[in-house]
């Protein structure tokens, strides 16, 4: 077998190949992450099925009975809501997940060399497992209230994969940041809070002017919130292109920025968490 | 044959910061705002420039490591031994690629397995079975090596019966069995072991170092970091002795030790001040007067122990612990089992007298315990004064004593009969 070398720089070269070597840890660490996650519950997974509901439900309420907000075309609002709470509840879950997961795993960090990687990436997996299951209950709401999608409902999975990587830029560079400043664990929660109420989850995206409706798809989870609607929901919704573009570009900026700085401070976490 | 790890000047710093001023000097509010408003500008000039941001006012380079260079064989076990702070850390860790250094390199021929800690990994609510191949994969086995290992693994924690129950509810005991068990059916080219024997009962411990010799039986190799100088040298033939971040003796184990007690002690000190930052603690051992006294075998220690209470606090006891100059703990003084000094402000003289066992020659040195309660200790030093014996606890004896056999000779008296032959045929 070829020798390894350690040396200043050494890990940085070597660095994909032993991201493939280790995707078993990978594995691993998404399946504890999975199975801890509703360890010592009374009702277990349930709890990932009556949050978004109730969630849903309060949305719905609010913004569709209350405020009469427009839904998307013909769609019920609560189903308008659900689609849109499927891709925030997965981006904040993996956000937040991801961004304080190198100080929770401290002690592997400090203890054992792998792919540093690996460990906000396979939190993120906790968030998919969530998003799945929330995703039957859309499912359920559909034959509830008889819907039928379209032929877009299979380009979901992209934008499954942008929501993915949309969290995985700022987590990255978040959880950076974290390992050496623990003030960024209480700046987590206050993006999350504001974010649910400037994303276009509770309400459709239309009802912004059209004048700010550019500005508004610098967040980046307009444009996968959009994209959502416009696979659940069918052609009643249609996907705003500049907007989503936009979105699009700033997702990628994070995700080059995120894997940038997570790169460049890796190899010293040991020396400061 | 080439060497399988081959360390060429090897060197690791750090920036670490220093207070110029003690913070108490500060006595205008002006002052303080002052001096916390520059600290805060700087550290965010550190943090928009992406530069480290260390407390205190000025910032000092340390070399953890300077110079390092080595070579291993193939099969050979080494141990690496120094006192705390020379370095043996920071080598593992560096090895094991935790961290990158600073400078040099290192050529490993084979796959490393290090084992800082044991359990590491180790997750407190899934089971024990979940728990094996978690920790498996984070010390680099895969699935397949995992399972054809699995009842080994569980044989030899003997857990068999708690397989499937969290391993928080796991006596300390078992956590440690099940952690080491895994850890020791590894099965790397190169496995770094950190101290981690010091845990378990004794019976475990045997029966990891009975495995770690198999181990190293098998021509693996090894690099074995520890305090416990009788493990060392019953494992590892060569060892390594760092002091502040160099190499300062390669060669036999029996050499290296002998190098590392005679460098590692000061000189016979008897008496002791303090010198490190104030702590928290409400009582601090400020300061240490010693004395010997009497004659082997019966010689007395005196200690002048001065402590400063700082804030009124329970009363509490204290106690002593005698080290050979090898490490090895050799006795534990305890006067009182009560609390016996009472937590009022001020100083307080202790007068410690400890009858000391035989002791054979050597340096010894002795740390000092105060508290409330065995389990929570005001204040704790170490290696503070060091006192010499230079005579046999054998009087008479002039062959001199070795570490090996104990540095206590016990005290022993005989009965002796002799039969002549045909009584023993009788019989």
């Amino acid at each position: 077998m070829q020798p390894i070398i350690i040396e200043p720089g050494s890990s940085a070269r070597r660095y994909w190949r032993d991201l493939w070597q280790y995707r078993e840890l990978f594995q691993v660490l998404a399946w504890r992450d999975i199975s801890v996650r509703y360890k010592q519950t009374v009702i277990g997974i349930a709890w990932a099925v009556i949050r978004p509901v109730l969630t849903m439900v309060v949305f719905t309420v609010i913004f569709g009975k209350i405020a009469k907000l427009p839904t998307v075309g013909d769609a019920p609002y609560a189903l308008m809501v659900f689609a849109g709470m499927l891709p925030w509840t997965f981006f904040s879950t993996a956000l937040s997940e991801s961004s304080s997961s190198l100080v929770n795993n401290a002690n592997l960090i400090s203890k054992v060399f792998f792919p540093r990687l690996i460990v906000p990436t396979a939190t993120i997996m906790v968030a998919f497992v969530d998003f799945l299951i929330s995703f039957f209950i859309l499912v359920a709401m559909m034959i509830w209230y008889q819907f039928i999608p379209g032929w877009q409902i299979v380009l979901l999975p992209l934008f499954v994969g942008i929501a993915f990587l949309a969290s995985l830029g700022p987590g990255l560079w978040i959880t950076t940041l974290n390992v050496r400043y623990r003030d960024f664990r209480y700046v987590i929660p206050f993006i999350v809070q504001f974010g649910l109420y400037i994303s276009p989850v509770g309400f459709s995206s239309s009802v912004i002017p059209e004048k700010w409706r550019l500005l508004y798809s610098m967040n980046p989870i307009v444009g996968v919130i959009d994209g959502f609607r416009w696979c659940i929901l069918g052609g009643e919704s249609s996907i705003y292109w500049p907007g989503f573009l936009t979105s699009l570009g700033i997702t990628a900026f994070f995700l080059w920025f995120g894997i940038r700085q997570f790169r460049r401070m890796e190899s010293r976490f040991a020396d400061f968490i | 044959m080439p060497p399988i790890i081959s360390i060429e000047n090897l060197g690791k710093s750090y920036l670490i910061g220093h207070q110029s001023k003690p913070a108490e000097s500060y006595t205008a509010l002006r002052d303080v705002i002052g001096e916390k408003a520059k600290s805060f500008g700087r550290k965010a000039l550190n943090l928009a420039r992406g530069r480290q941001i260390v407390s205190g006012d000025h910032t000092e380079e340390f070399w953890a490591l300077r110079d390092v260079s080595f070579d291993i064989d193939p099969g050979d076990v080494i141990g690496i031994i120094g006192s705390n702070g020379a370095g043996k850390s920071t080598l593992l860790k560096i090895l094991s690629r935790i961290t990158e250094p600073t400078r040099g390199r290192i050529c490993l021929n084979g796959r490393v397995a290090s084992l800082l800690e044991v359990g590491t990994g180790f997750h407190p609510e899934l089971s024990g079975r979940e728990n094996i191949f978690l920790n498996g994969a984070v010390l680099g086995m895969n699935r397949r090596e995992i399972l054809k290992k699995f009842d080994e693994i569980v044989a030899f924690a003997e857990v068999e019966k708690f397989l499937d129950t969290p391993v928080k509810r796991y006596s300390s005991g078992m956590y440690v069995r099940l952690a080491f068990a895994v850890a020791a059916h590894l099965e790397p080219e190169i496995l770094v072991v950190d101290e981690v024997l010091a845990v378990g009962d004794i019976n475990f411990q045997k029966k990891c170092l009975g495995k770690m010799s198999d181990v190293s039986k098998g021509g693996r190799t090894v690099l074995f970091v520890s305090h416990n100088m009788a493990a060392v040298r019953s494992l590892c033939p060569r060892g390594v002795v760092l002091e502040k971040g160099h190499v300062a003796f390669e060669g036999p184990v029996i050499e290296a030790i002998e190098h590392y007690s005679n460098h590692s002690v000061a000189e016979v000190c008897s008496k002791w001040t303090r010198n490190d930052s104030p702590t928290q603690s409400p009582i601090r051992i400020h300061q240490i007067e010693s004395r010997l006294s009497g004659k082997q075998p019966c010689i007395k220690l005196h200690c002048d122990i001065a402590i400063e209470c700082s804030q009124s606090c329970s009363r509490y006891f204290m106690a002593a612990d005698i080290f050979h100059q090898s490490h090895s703990p050799i006795a534990q003084a305890l006067p009182e089992t009560e609390c016996f000094i009472e937590g009022t402000p001020g100083i307080h003289d202790v007068h410690l007298e400890i009858d000391l066992p035989p002791l054979i020659p050597g340096v010894y040195s002795v740390d000092f315990w105060a508290g409330p309660h065995y389990k929570t200790g005001y204040d704790y030093v170490k290696k503070t004064i060091s006192f010499e014996i230079t005579e046999s606890p054998i009087v008479g004896r002039s062959h001199p004593h070795k570490p090996e056999h104990g540095c206590i000779v016990s005290p022993c008296r005989y009965h002796y009969k002799s039969f002549p032959v045909e009584a023993k045929i009788a019989v």
